[in-house]
């Protein structure tokens, strides 16, 4: 059986100050499901949420994205408090398990409102240990950075680079609020949070929702001519105690890469896959994470990253939307790498789309410290 | 389905109001290391897992990363899941759901809470949203001190009511090992005596904050017939939403729990759902809810139930066994309370559940969960294949 992605949207990723999270993913319903020409609450069997009780400051924080979402009295609800791109793994589970032919899949954050994430971050350790050292997910990969600049003496520069790249591509994407333009001695003098990464190598905090409409084959059919279908799906955990892993060696997004792509029945993601999505919550990961993924050898990414090689117009694109790095909010992150590499297939990018004509994509999603879990989700053009 | 499922192992850890002996990842280890046990299989076997309990109320964030450890799940998928009071319903569903898909064999799902770690009241006091009634919230009591009054006016039931449902809850947990509250009630007058927590409700009639933890194994088909012990059929499963705009201004509804079970039992052919079903293991926080809630289920008429619990239909040796394992209202590690249901019924169709074991020849089981702003979760399992 084959199931497909038939709408997605998104909410431009900033500042809503005024609004409150379950707003944001009313808005992103409302759009997906007209375009997937779905009333709402009719039509599909199932929601999957995602969100954070503790970044909504609110228990049961699916209580209102589930409200927003139709779920009163009508298709079931289940919310996945992990990365965004886990929810449309579940979404894609249930409709191969048979139990929905239509699941609408949403995600939302508005972290701007949090004022010491690092509070937060800290009760994600185990209490024994990790948590009394005062760690957050920043320190957690900091030492992950360090660990891979040893290991393959790689430079700040080489991370600064990244930074530079994804604000540049950044500003050709409306979803994204990144203006200006930053030097690589502007990010490298920029205030250190934890050697070696300084506040412009973060993440930047951003508030938003998204949505996406999945189906069922030939429901797919009914709903777009133009579906991306789901291909394979993969994901897995690390230990968690930090002195347990080899912080150099991404072993859970090879091992879900791996699965998605035994599913897909792609031998090699560099050759098989034409355009990458992954998630970057510091600059350092970005190349982490495609050498993990096999696109070039250990240690190189950073020399091939200036080279052109994972540019728009390069042979293997890497997050031609500008990333994680350009603004996108935690939990919607990896749920927005899915919708970005939809726009991609679907020729619907605008001035990031690249030149390839893409036909297989990969979107990836992390969280935890310093990429404890991963999620990668293979996704083809069906038309 | 896709594929069919099975429920090939369960397991569940003591509970008690405080678990000073172990921690987080300690008390998940012995509800999965049970699981396993009882699966006779090791947990390299499992292929993905299922973690969930309730986000806040231990005061800690993203759990399943330092569950990971504990529980085997490092190198392995997994998936984490939390919806609240029906928490433990959906990690079963999301484990059929993974099975069923075709990509997993063997999953695991595991659900737990630790409330003595956190503050259980004020993580549920933020259930309620922010703008409109947080400043009026009263945790669960204030709820179900409504539902019971609701219910008493509705039916004409008597005090007594609710104290008869608290009798059989505590027979029924005193042949559960596992059970936090295993009282000697012996009388309705005992139960009358318990001090109100707010009228008609009192202390006995509401459900215990505990700490506990409980693991299934889900099987497929192929995969089912190579374990050790019975399988039980996974018949169907569903979830209903009840959001909170609409239950805003007081006005009492049951339209989730009705919902649930009549999508289940219309899917799967089910007329008479009190003879078909051999044991219901319900998620009731309360004693009252456990009347009013069997009525919105559909198995007997409404404003009956407190008749038939006057008549002991509900016990254990009796007609229609009710929470043969003491219920709600005597365990409550919400988390995985939901999945403890599940594993009840699972044992009852098995023939394994011991001296809670039912009289009646157990071929249906319905399981249910109950949370969030009125949300059901309902399982229906069976001990044959078709």
């Amino acid at each position: 059986m084959r199931v497909g992605i038939v709408s997605v949207a998104q909410t431009p990723f900033r500042a809503y100050p005024q609004w409150r999270s379950h707003e944001l993913t009313y808005l992103a319903v409302e759009e997906a499901l007209r375009r997937a020409g779905l009333p709402f609450r009719e039509g599909y069997d199932e929601i999957v949420t995602c969100s954070s009780d503790h970044w909504d400051g609110k228990t049961l924080s699916d209580i209102e994205h589930g409200e927003v979402s139709g779920a009163h009295l009508g298709p079931g609800e289940e919310k996945v408090s992990m990365d965004g791109a886990n929810a449309v793994l579940l979404g894609f589970i249930k409709i191969l398990s048979g139990h929905a032919e239509v699941v609408l899949v949403t995600a939302a954050c508005k972290e701007m409102d949090v004022l010491d994430p690092s509070v937060i971050e800290n009760f994600g350790f185990d209490v024994p240990f990790q948590q009394s050292l005062g760690l957050d997910f920043t320190q957690a990969a900091a030492l992950q950075a360090v660990r891979f600049m040893h290991r393959y003496g790689l430079k700040r520069e080489d991370f600064a680079e990244v930074v530079v790249e994804s604000r540049n591509r950044a500003k050709t994407n409306p979803f994204l609020s990144m203006e200006g333009d930053l030097s690589l001695e502007e990010i490298l003098g920029a205030d250190l949070l934890a050697y070696p990464i300084t506040r412009l190598d973060r993440r930047p905090p951003r508030d938003g929702a998204c949505a996406l409409v999945l189906a069922k084959e030939d429901r797919a059919r009914q709903l777009t001519d133009r579906p991306v279908w789901i291909k394979g799906v993969g994901s897995c955990y690390e230990p968690h105690n930090l002195g347990d892993r080899d912080l150099s060696e991404p072993q859970a997004l090879i091992l879900a890469a791996k699965d998605a792509c035994v599913m897909a029945g792609i031998e090699d993601p560099a050759r098989g896959v034409d355009l990458f999505e992954i998630s970057e919550h510091f600059s350092y990961q970005q190349l982490l994470w495609i050498e993990g993924l096999g696109l070039c050898p250990r240690g190189r990414s950073g020399e091939l990253l200036r080279s052109g090689k994972f540019d728009r117009t390069g042979d293997l694109p890497v997050n031609p939307s500008g990333g994680l790095l350009g603004g996108v909010p935690r939990y919607v992150a990896g749920a927005n790498r899915v919708i970005e590499a939809f726009y991609q297939l679907r020729g619907e990018a605008g001035a990031r789309a690249v030149e390839s004509e893409p036909k297989v994509a990969l979107a990836h999603g992390t969280y935890g410290p310093a990429g404890q879990h991963h999620c990668v989700i293979l996704l083809e053009r069906g038309f | 389905m896709a594929r069919r499922t099975a429920i090939v192992g369960v397991g569940q850890t003591f509970h008690r109001s405080r678990r000073p002996d172990v921690h987080i990842g300690e008390l998940c280890a012995e509800a999965v290391k049970a699981a396993l046990e009882d699966a006779e299989i090791h947990v390299r076997d499992i292929q993905a897992f299922v973690t969930g309990n309730m986000e806040l109320f231990e005061g800690r964030y993203v759990q399943d990363m330092w569950l990971a450890d504990w529980i085997g799940a490092v190198g392995k998928p997994g998936i984490r899941v939390t919806t609240g009071g029906t928490t433990g319903g959906t990690l079963a569903s999301v484990a059929f759901e993974l099975v069923a898909s075709g990509l997993y064999d063997l999953v695991l799902a595991v659900g737990f809470e630790k409330q003595f770690e956190g503050d259980t009241r004020a993580g549920l006091k933020t259930v309620a949203d922010p703008l409109w009634i947080r400043w009026q919230t009263t945790g669960a009591i204030g709820y179900f001190s409504r539902q019971a009054r609701y219910y008493m006016k509705e039916t004409g039931a008597p005090e007594e009511a609710g104290a008869m449902v608290r009798v059989r809850l505590a027979a029924h947990a005193r042949n559960n090992p596992h059970a936090h509250l295993r009282l000697d009630l012996e009388s309705v007058e005992e139960v009358l005596k318990s001090p109100y927590l707010i009228p008609p409700l009192r202390q006995l009639d509401m459900c215990p904050t505990s700490e506990g933890a409980c693991a299934i194994v889900v099987a497929s088909e192929e995969r089912a017939a190579r374990m050790a012990r019975r399988p039980v059929w996974v018949k169907d499963w569903t979830s209903v939403h009840k959001e909170a705009i609409y239950v805003r201004g007081g006005r009492h509804s049951v339209a989730d729990l009705e919902m649930a079970a009549s999508r289940l039992f219309r899917r799967n052919g089910i007329q008479k759902p009190m003879e078909e079903i051999s044991v219901a293991e319900i998620y009731a926080p309360s004693t009252w809810a456990e009347l009013e809630w069997l009525e919105a289920y559909g198995f007997c008429e409404k404003g009956t139930a407190w008749r038939l619990e006057e008549k002991g239909v509900f016990y254990w040796n009796r007609e229609f066994p009710v929470n043969p394992s003491g219920g709600v209202v005597c365990t409550n590690p919400i988390g995985a309370t939901g999945l403890i249901r599940v594993a009840e019924v699972a044992l009852q169709l098995r023939g394994d559940a011991g001296p809670r074991q039912i009289s009646r020849k157990p071929t249906l089981g319905f399981s249910s969960a109950w949370g969030g702003s009125g949300w059901t979760v309902a399982h229906l399992l069976s001990s044959s294949k078709d």
